[in-house]
């Protein structure tokens, strides 16, 4: 009982942690200016006039790419968004192969006790949640639940990050827009 | 990463335990502004998992609308560096 315990406690520090480093301001400066310098280098490698849909998923891939270095590859959430990124059209087509595959060998890894799992079967309703979170959260598909919880708790703290900076940088611009033009 | 690894592959062979999961469901339950509000423990894992997925599709949707602003916005800048030296500069 007690491993158990101290395994719990030291994953529930590290939710706390990772709290902190997606809600500290200093985080949030830093992600900006990052977000800025590289959304600056996007728009001079790009040719002019984007269209509105291009340009605003380039956008969210810089925002997003951004966001998944900002976490240092300590979760798998972030490690999934960098490795999506290099090989898009690619890995888009691996994953339509390998996903018969992968869900073969994720049966046979579920790491859940006899007794969790008969629980966990008698309630449905929560094996579809986890499954469809599973699904939300980047690369946890196969993941195990105690992981996949921790991940979503920290791919919460670091989207509402990222809106609270992309907010900041929008104010900013369209400001400085109208000082321009008025 | 290798810590992490160990950890789960620890967990795979002594077993999740309900308890874990309801511990870890709990404190994502505190993430959620749904219910960051209410006090009672008495919400079921499965309403805080549904609402946790609601959120995530929010906050995705959010970016995603961002995005899309941003991208005008910045359609309509000039490219000249001074102007994003004096955003970054706003910024810090």
């Amino acid at each position: 009982m007690k491993t158990r315990k101290i395994g719990a406690d030291a994953q529930s520090s590290d939710i706390s942690r990772t709290e902190v480093r997606w809600r500290s301001e200093s985080s949030q400066r830093i992600y900006s200016v990052k977000l800025v310098e590289a959304l600056q280098r996007a728009i001079q490698n790009s040719t002019p006039a984007l269209s509105i849909s291009a340009g605003s998923r380039a956008v969210r891939d810089v925002a997003d790419r951004v966001l998944a270095m900002t976490a240092k590859g300590r979760t798998r959430w972030s490690r999934a968004i960098l490795a999506s990124r290099r090989r898009l059209s690619i890995l888009r087509r691996h994953r339509k192969v390998k996903k018969s595959r992968a869900s073969r060998i994720n049966r046979r890894s579920k790491p859940l006790s006899a007794a969790a799992e008969d629980r966990t079967r008698r309630l449905p309703a929560v094996e579809k949640r986890i499954k469809v979170l599973s699904q939300l959260v980047p690369g946890c598909k196969g993941a195990p639940v105690t992981d996949l919880l921790e991940e979503a708790g920290d791919y919460i703290a670091a989207l509402e990050m990222q809106i609270r900076s992309m907010i900041t940088l929008t104010e900013i611009i369209s400001g400085s827009n109208g000082e321009r033009t008025g | 990463m290798s810590s992490r690894r160990s950890r789960s592959m620890q967990s795979g062979s002594s077993r999740i335990t309900e308890d874990q999961i309801t511990d870890l469901v709990s404190k994502l339950q505190r993430l959620i502004p749904e219910f960051r509000n209410r006090r009672s423990d008495k919400v079921s894992a499965s309403k805080v998992l549904q609402e946790t997925c609601n959120y995530i599709r929010s906050l995705q949707r959010e970016v995603g609308d961002l995005s899309e602003r941003l991208s005008e916005l910045l359609g309509s800048l000039e490219t000249d560096s001074d102007q994003a030296s004096i955003i970054r500069s706003l910024l810090m």
